[in-house]
């Protein structure tokens, strides 16, 4: 196991006054906190945060911890030496929830309910699973169609000696067709398992979508960039349109401008009632390469002059 | 664990569809009663249908902000006013982000 240096995790000196990392913890928690934060890794930087905290926070284990830290790096191997806590009193206290392998040999703990939490919660005998959040990143083509996806979770598993132990597990999640960002997908009994009799706590997976090349959602509307021609948007010609389902024909209206917004009715996202896609014009002029297409741009301009910056009393 | 012992599941969406009653709600999101009417004397959410407790309907959005309200007031030590506030303001964040979002080239 890999030893884990809590000062630099607070990102304090090791003779950090006890006020120091009550306001450090205080500081970090708001910027990692997982609701909060929009660092990808929120989630974990909390809970070492957490950890880090526990043990910092507290005067007794501080003191055990600083002797097990003397001259040791963070990430390098580590084997508790025996008798490390001799002359600490570090077990009175139930401590809680899927910390590291490394806290849990110093300080060894007793499940509990919050896993977000830095609260120590007290134990009994009868122990309800927690309820676990995850986020996972979908493509749009998958929130479309629906998929399966594996998520890999983390969580305080159980053993008979009601000893916590930090467990990866891998669920193969249902995501159904149709579920819109932001949105919870709700799966009972899938959360921490309980203890004593307890029951597992719930599940909570919040979607969330990558970023697509083309399309980007707005609730179960589809939105679409298109490029058009000056003539496919003046003449009103029909162009073809990708859509999460495929290809389709659209129609441009005569005299179409830069930045109009057409609507492609229920080619959103699936639902009830179904999305729409919204398409708007982007009109790309073709340079003038050649002689013959200076001709052309010139002729336009003789042909039908304009100018479009009336507005701007130009 | 090996790759054949991935069991499958699949659980409810809280789509703009699911409605919950107080007791749902409760039991969704391990609340007492008294924990949601407070939540509602706060503004922080707010039921869709029902003009009493017992007539009450809430969405999925609701369901989502009591969690994370719980979240916040437990991790951060904010009070209810103090979550609330958070809340909104973490909701217009979100909407600004996806504006900047649509408007970048």
């Amino acid at each position: 196991m890999e030893f884990k240096d809590y000062y630099q995790v607070m990102g304090i000196a090791r003779d950090a006054s006890q006020d120091e990392i009550k306001r450090a913890y205080r500081k970090l928690a708001r910027k990692y906190h997982p609701d909060v934060s929009k660092e990808a890794n929120a989630e974990e930087k909390f809970k070492d945060l957490g950890e880090a905290y526990e043990v910092l926070k507290d005067p007794e284990k501080r003191a055990a911890y600083d002797r097990v830290a003397a001259g040791r790096r963070h990430g390098e191997r580590f084997t508790p030496p025996p008798d490390w806590d001799v002359g600490f009193d570090l077990h009175g206290e139930d401590i809680a929830r899927g910390f590291s392998d490394f806290f849990e040999s110093l300080f060894g703990g007793k499940p509990g309910r919050a896993r977000w939490s830095a609260d120590s919660q007290s134990w009994s005998p009868r122990i309800e699973g927690q309820d676990q959040y995850a986020k996972i990143y979908i493509s749009l083509e998958d929130a479309f169609h629906g998929c399966t996806q594996a998520i890999k979770l983390g969580s305080s598993a159980i053993d008979r000696q009601s000893a916590a132990s930090r467990k990866t597990r891998t669920l193969n999640v249902k995501i159904p067709r149709g579920v819109r960002e932001g949105q919870h997908i709700r799966l009972p009994g899938q959360g921490s398992p309980g203890a004593g009799g307890g029951g597992n706590g719930d599940l909570f997976i919040e979607i969330r979508y990558r970023p697509h090349r083309l399309f980007r959602a707005d609730g179960g509307d589809i939105v679409l960039e298109l490029p058009v021609t000056p003539w496919e948007a003046a003449l009103g010609e029909t162009v073809i349109v990708p859509t999460l389902a495929g290809k389709v024909e659209l129609t441009l209206p005569a005299n179409a401008q830069a930045g109009q917004k057409l609507r492609l009715k229920a080619r959103g996202l699936p639902g009830h009632p179904p999305g729409d896609q919204y398409v708007i014009l982007r009109i790309v002029a073709p340079p003038a390469l050649t002689e013959e297409a200076k001709a052309l741009y010139r002729k336009m301009a003789q042909a039908m002059p304009m100018n479009p910056r009336k507005e701007m009393g130009i | 664990m090996g790759k054949d012992m991935l069991v499958t599941v699949s659980g409810v969406v809280l789509n703009e569809e699911v409605r919950f009653t107080l007791g749902e709600l409760c039991e969704t999101c391990k609340i007492n009663a008294e924990f949601v009417l407070e939540m509602v004397e706060e503004g922080v959410v707010e039921p869709q249908e029902g003009a009493t407790p017992p007539e009450w309907r809430f969405d999925a959005v609701a369901c989502k902000r009591l969690q994370m309200a719980l979240r916040l007031q437990r991790d951060l030590r904010v009070n209810l006013p103090g979550a609330a506030l958070a809340l909104d303001l973490l909701e217009e964040l979100e909407n600004l982000r996806r504006w900047q979002s649509a408007s970048r080239p």
